[in-house]
C-alpha cells in the first residue's frame, strides 16, 4: 500500500536531485532556475501528501500560494535575466561576480 | 501489489528519471521538456493523491504558462551564446555526494520506514460530501482570504517589475504620442507668409 | 521688599552686562556709567535695607523667588534671606565696591580693557550680593563660584603678563581644593536634612546631634564635626587660611582695585561670613571650633611675619589681609561671630583704604610697587598719606579707630576662650596677642618705607618717556628706581573714595560696637550656644565708647602695639641701616620667611609636579597606548582583519553563495539527525 512515506521519499529524491543541479550547473542560470523550480515542486510534493494523509486543506492552500508565488519569482527571474543578457551578452554565472566584496 | 500502487511506482519512476534529464541534460530546450515532464508526472501523482483541483493547476499554470515562458527565453537568448558544460563531469562527484548525504540525512530524518506503516489517504473532501474544488474554495475563501488577496497583489506587482525591467526605450525610434497629437494647435503648425509677388510688390 | 530686593541684586549685574557684551557701544565713559549707576543703586537700597532690617525693626525676610530646578525630592530655589547679618554685609559689599567703581575711573584710566574691566567688577557686585543674600546652601554655592570665577578672571586681567595667568591658574585651583570640601559638605547637609534650605536645616539642626558617620572603616565621626570642617574646607579656600593661603599673595599680579576689592575687603570674607551664617551648625561641634580656631590663629600670627620681610608694597598689605583673616576666623573659633563679622565691616574698610592708598601710590610711582624704590612721597600725596595713616592707625588697633573695637573683641574673646577651653584656644590667644605687635611693626614699616625718610627715587625726565604710554602690557620692566617725571598726587577720583572710605575707618565702630557685640543686633542671624559666652567678658569691661578707648591705653595689646610702633619708627625712620644688619644677623630666620614657610615650593613639588607626571603618564599609558592604541587603532585593526576574511568569502560567484547555503541546510539537517 502506498503510504504518506513513499511520498515523503519521492520529494526529498526530487529535492537531492535539485541540489545536485545547483551544484553541476554552475554556467547556466536558466538551468538553476529550472532547478528552483524543481526544489519548490519537491515542496510541494510534500504539502500535498500531508494534506491528503491528514485530511488538512491548509497543506493544498499553501500550496497554491507557493504556485503563485514561484510563478512570479519565475517571471520576475527571467525578466532580469533577459535584462542581463541584454547588458552583459552572456548569462555565464561565472562572468557575473560584479557583486564582488 | 494494487493499481494504485503500480501507477505510483510508474509515475514516480519517470519524474525522478525526468528530474534527472532537467539537471543532466546538454540543450537547455531538452531541459524546459524534461521539466514539463515532470510537472505532468507530478500533476498525475496529486491525482492520485485526491487533489484534483492542484495537479490541474500545476499543468495549467506551469505547464501552460511558466514553461512556455521558459521556452520562450531560451529561446529568445541565442541558444548558441549560452554557455557550454566544461566542468561538468569535475562537479558532477560533489554533487552526488552532497545530494546523497542530503538525501541519507532527510530520510533518515523522517523516520520513512515508520512513516510507510501509516494509513491510506484520507478524503477529507469525499468525507464531508463535497467536491476537491469546493473544499479547497470554501477554505480559501473564508479563512484564507487575506493571504488570498495579498497573492493576487503579488501577482500584479510581478507583472509590472517584469515589463518596467524588460521595458527598453530606444531613443532613435520615432513613435507617437497621442497627448502631444490631441494638444496641437493651430498655430503651432501652421504660418501664413506673404511672400512678395515676382515683380516686387505685394499681394493683395 | 522683593522688588528691592530684585533690584539690589540685578542692578550690578545689568551694569555687568551692558559694560560686557556692549562695551563697543557704550564706550568707555558709557561703562562706567551704567556700572557704576548700577552698583549706585543697589548701594542707596542696600542702605535703606539695612535701615529697615537693623533700626525700623522689620522682621527678617525669607522667601523664595523663583524655582530652578526640582531634581528627585529635592527642588532648588533663588531665595532671598535678609536678616541683620546680611544687611550689613550688603551694605559693606556695595559701598566699598561703589569706592572701587568710582577710583577704577582714576586707575584704570589708560587700560585698553577699561570696559572689560568694569565689567568685571560689576559683575563680581551681583555675585557677591547672590552669595550673602542667598537663603540656601546651593545659591550660597552659587555665589561661591561666581566670586570664584570673577577672582580668576581679575587676577588674570592683565592676561599678557605671565605670572599673572600663573597666578589666577594658582588662585583657581587652591579655591577648587576649598570648594570640594565645601561642596562635599552641603552634600553633607543635604543627606542628613534633605533640604538645603537654612532655616529648615538650623531649625532642624538637633537631628544630626549625636549622629556618626563611618567616613573610614573603624573610625566613627561626629556627623556634625564632619559637615562643620568640610563646610569650613571651604572658607579656607575662599577666605585664604592655612594652608589653602597660598593664592591670596599672588593674586597681586591683579589691577589694584580689585586687590581692594576681591581680595581684601570683600570676597575673602566670604569665607567668614559662610561660617557666621553656619554658627547653629558650628556650635555643635567643640572640634570643629578648636580646629578653626588653631588654624585661624596660625595664618594670623604666622602671615603676619611674612609681611615682615616683603618689599613690594602690595604684597605687605596681601599678607596683613590674611592675618587679619586669621583674626576673623580665630573670633569664630571661640564662638565670638559677631566680632568676627564685626572685623569683617570694620576691615572691609581700612584695608580697602590702604589698597587704595597702596593703589594710588604705585600710580604715582609710576606702577613701580617696589617700596625699596619709593620714600618720602609724603609731601607728593598729602591726601594719600593722610588717608594712609588713618588705615594704619585702624589696623593697628589705635584706641578711638574702629579696628581697635574690633580687634580688642577678638583678643578678649580668645583670652576668655583660653580660660576656660583646652590648649588650642590658648595657642589661639597668644597667636592674635602677639600677632599685634607684628600687625603694628609691618604696618608702621610699611607707612616709613613708603611715605618717609629719603626719596629712594630719581627723577630723571629723559630716560622715563619712551615707557610712560605701554604701561597696561608691561609695566614694572623699567629700571626700577627711574621716574619720568615727579610723583603727583591723583586725581579726584581717586582721593574721594579714600577720603570717603577713610571715614568709617575711624568711625564706624562708634556706632555698632555697643548693638553688635554686646547687645543683641544678630540675635536671630547667628547663634551662640549658652555655654560659651566668649565676648561675656568683654561686655563687663565696656563702658561707652570714650571709656573703653581710655581702657585699652592700661591693657596688653594696646602696649604690644605701642612697642611694634616703637620698634618700627626706630628702625625704619631714625636708623635705616639697621634693618639690614639685623637681616644680616638672622638669616635663617629670614630665609624662612622669605620663602613663605616653603608651601609654595612644597605644592610646586609635590602637586603641580605630581599632577604633570600622572598627565604625563596618563598621556602615554592610557591615552597613547590604551585608547589611541587599544581602542582607537585596535578596533579599526580588527574590523580590518575581520573584513578582509569576509571580503575573501563575499566571492561574488552566485554559486558560492548557493552552495555555502546548501552546506548551511545540510548542517542543519546534521543537527536535527543528531538529536534524534
Amino acid at each position: 500500500m502506498i503510504t504518506l512515506g513513499h511520498y515523503l521519499v519521492l520529494g526529498a529524491i526530487l529535492f537531492c536531485v535539485s541540489v545536485a543541479g545547483i551544484f553541476i550547473n554552475r554556467k547556466n542560470v536558466i538551468i538553476l532556475l529550472m532547478a528552483l523550480e524543481l526544489m519548490l515542486l519537491a515542496v510541494n510534493m510534500n504539502f500535498v501528501a500531508f494534506s491528503a494523509f491528514l485530511g488538512d486543506a491548509a497543506g493544498q492552500i499553501f500550496v497554491f500560494f507557493i504556485l503563485t508565488v514561484a510563478a512570479a519569482e519565475s517571471a520576475i527571474g527571467l525578466a532580469i535575466l533577459v535584462l542581463l543578457f541584454r547588458n552583459r551578452a552572456t548569462i555565464n554565472v561565472e562572468e557575473l561576480d560584479t557583486m564582488k566584496g | 501489489m494494487t493499481f494504485e500502487a503500480l501507477l505510483f511506482y510508474f509515475f514516480a519512476a519517470v519524474m525522478v528519471a525526468a528530474s534527472l534529464a532537467v539537471v543532466t541534460l546538454r540543450n537547455p530546450v531538452h531541459c524546459a521538456l524534461s521539466l514539463v515532464l515532470t510537472f505532468f508526472t507530478c500533476a498525475c501523482l496529486w491525482l492520485l493523491l485526491r487533489a484534483e483541483f492542484l495537479a490541474i493547476a500545476l499543468v495549467l499554470v506551469y505547464v501552460g504558462a511558466v514553461m512556455v515562458l521558459f521556452l520562450f527565453v531560451v529561446m529568445m537568448l541565442d541558444i548558441k551564446t549560452l554557455p557550454g558544460r566544461e566542468g561538468f563531469t569535475s562537479y558532477l562527484p560533489a554533487g552526488l555526494v552532497v545530494a546523497t548525504v542530503m538525501l541519507a540525512e532527510l530520510i533518515g530524518l523522517m523516520g520513512a520506514r515508520k512513516l510507510m506503516q501509516g494509513g491510506p489517504v484520507r478524503d477529507a473532501a469525499t468525507e464531508q460530501g463535497l467536491s476537491n474544488t469546493e473544499w479547497l474554495g470554501r477554505a480559501l475563501f473564508s479563512d484564507y482570504i487575506l493571504p488570498f488577496e495579498i497573492a493576487a497583489v503579488i501577482l500584479t506587482v510581478a507583472i509590472v517589475a517584469a515589463v518596467a525591467l524588460t521595458l527598453r526605450r530606444r531613443p532613435n525610434v520615432r513613435t507617437q504620442d497621442p497627448a502631444q497629437q490631441a494638444a496641437t494647435r493651430k498655430q503651432d503648425r501652421l504660418r501664413l507668409v506673404d511672400l512678395p509677388h515676382h515683380d516686387g510688390s505685394k499681394q493683395a | 521688599m522683593q522688588a528691592t530686593l530684585l533690584t539690589i541684586a540685578l542692578a550690578p549685574l545689568v551694569g555687568a552686562i551692558i559694560a560686557g557684551f556692549f562695551r563697543n557701544q557704550v564706550g568707555r565713559r558709557g561703562a562706567h556709567i551704567v556700572t557704576i549707576a548700577g552698583v549706585a543703586v543697589s548701594c542707596l537700597l542696600s542702605m535703606h535695607v539695612f535701615k529697615l532690617i537693623a533700626f525700623d525693626g522689620l522682621p527678617t525676610y525669607n522667601e523664595n523667588v523663583y524655582t530652578w530646578f526640582e531634581a528627585g525630592g529635592y527642588s532648588a530655589h533663588v531665595g532671598f534671606l535678609v536678616d541683620r547679618l546680611t544687611a550689613m554685609m550688603m551694605v559693606v559689599v556695595t559701598f566699598v565696591s561703589l569706592m572701587v567703581h568710582v577710583y577704577t575711573i582714576g586707575y584704570m584710566a589708560e587700560d585698553p580693557g577699561y570696559q572689560r574691566f568694569f565689567s568685571y567688577i560689576a559683575l563680581f557686585t551681583f555675585s557677591m550680593l547672590m552669595l550673602v543674600m542667598s537663603n540656601n546652601f546651593l545659591q550660597l554655592f552659587f555665589g561661591w563660584e561666581a566670586v570664584g570665577l570673577v577672582s580668576y578672571l581679575l587676577i588674570g586681567f592683565w592676561f599678557k603678563k605671565p605670572s599673572a595667568i600663573f597666578a589666577n591658574l594658582k588662585a583657581f585651583l587652591v579655591n577648587r581644593v576649598g570648594d570640594f570640601g565645601f561642596l562635599l559638605g552641603i552634600a553633607a547637609v543635604l543627606m542628613y536634612f534633605g533640604t538645603l534650605d537654612y532655616a529648615t536645616v538650623f531649625a532642624n539642626r538637633l537631628a544630626i546631634d549625636g549622629k556618626t558617620i563611618e567616613l573610614v572603616a573603624g573610625h566613627a565621626w561626629a556627623v556634625p564635626t564632619v559637615i562643620c570642617i568640610l563646610l569650613f574646607i571651604g572658607a579656607m579656600g575662599k577666605s585664604a587660611q592655612v594652608p589653602l593661603h597660598v593664592w591670596l599673595p599672588d593674586s597681586m599680579e591683579g589691577p589694584t582695585p580689585i586687590s581692594a576689592l576681591i581680595h581684601a575687603a570683600t570676597m575673602v570674607t566670604a569665607g567668614i561670613f559662610m561660617v557666621a551664617r553656619m554658627s547653629p551648625l558650628f556650635e555643635m561641634s567643640e572640634t570643629a571650633l578648636a580646629t578653626v580656631a588653631v588654624i585661624g590663629a596660625t595664618t594670623a600670627f604666622f602671615t603676619g611675619l611674612i609681611g615682615l620681610v616683603q618689599n613690594d608694597i602690595k604684597r605687605v598689605v596681601a599678607y596683613s589681609t590674611l592675618s587679619q583673616l586669621g583674626y576673623m576666623t580665630v573670633a569664630l573659633g571661640v564662638s565670638a561671630y559677631s566680632a568676627a563679622v564685626f572685623h569683617l565691616m570694620t576691615h572691609a574698610f581700612f584695608k580697602a583704604l590702604l589698597f587704595l592708598g597702596a593703589g594710588s601710590v604705585i600710580m604715582a610711582m609710576h606702577h613701580e610697587q617696589d617700596m625699596r624704590y619709593m620714600g618720602g612721597l609724603r609731601k607728593y600725596l598729602p591726601v594719600t598719606y593722610w588717608t594712609a595713616v588713618i588705615g594704619t592707625l585702624a589696623l593697628v588697633g589705635t584706641p578711638l579707630f574702629s579696628g581697635f573695637y574690633s580687634k580688642d573683641a577678638i583678643i578678649v574673646a580668645a583670652q576668655s576662650a583660653a580660660h576656660h577651653g583646652g590648649a588650642a584656644f590658648a595657642y589661639a590667644y597668644y597667636a592674635v596677642l602677639f600677632g599685634v605687635f607684628v600687625t603694628a611693626l609691618y604696618s608702621f614699616r610699611l607707612l616709613y618705607l613708603t611715605f618717609h625718610g629719603k626719596e629712594r627715587f630719581v627723577v630723571d625726565a629723559q630716560h622715563g618717556d619712551a615707557h610712560h604710554d605701554d604701561h597696561g602690557d608691561d609695566h614694572g620692566h623699567h629700571e626700577p628706581g627711574h621716574l619720568a617725571h615727579a610723583p603727583h598726587e591723583s586725581p579726584l577720583v581717586v582721593t574721594i573714595p579714600l577720603v570717603l572710605l577713610a571715614i568709617p575707618s575711624v568711625a564706624i565702630a562708634w556706632f555698632f560696637v555697643q548693638p553688635m557685640l554686646i547687645g543683641d543686633f544678630f540675635a536671630g542671624s547667628i547663634f551662640v550656644d549658652i555655654r560659651h559666652a566668649p565676648l561675656a567678658h568683654f561686655a563687663k569691661e565696656f563702658h561707652g565708647v570714650v571709656a573703653f578707648a581710655l581702657h585699652g591705653l592700661s591693657t596688653l595689646p594696646f602696649w604690644l602695639a605701642f612697642a611694634g610702633f616703637a620698634l618700627a619708627t626706630y628702625l625704619y625712620l631714625f636708623n635705616p641701616a639697621m634693618p639690614g644688619r639685623i637681616y644680616a644677623a638672622l638669616r635663617p630666620l629670614a630665609r624662612v620667611l622669605e620663602n613663605k614657610y616653603g608651601f609654595d615650593d612644597l605644592y610646586q613639588a609635590l602637586f603641580a609636579r605630581g599632577s604633570v607626571l600622572l598627565g604625563r603618564g596618563l598621556w602615554r599609558g592610557g591615552d597613547v597606548a590604551v585608547i589611541d592604541g587599544a581602542i582607537v587603532n585596535g578596533s579599526a585593526a580588527v574590523v580590518e582583519r575581520a573584513a578582509s576574511i569576509m571580503r575573501w568569502m563575499q566571492s561574488g560567484y552566485l554559486y558560492h553563495y548557493a552552495f555555502a547555503m546548501i552546506l548551511g541546510l545540510i548542517a542543519l539537517l546534521g543537527a536535527f539527525v543528531w538529536i534524534e
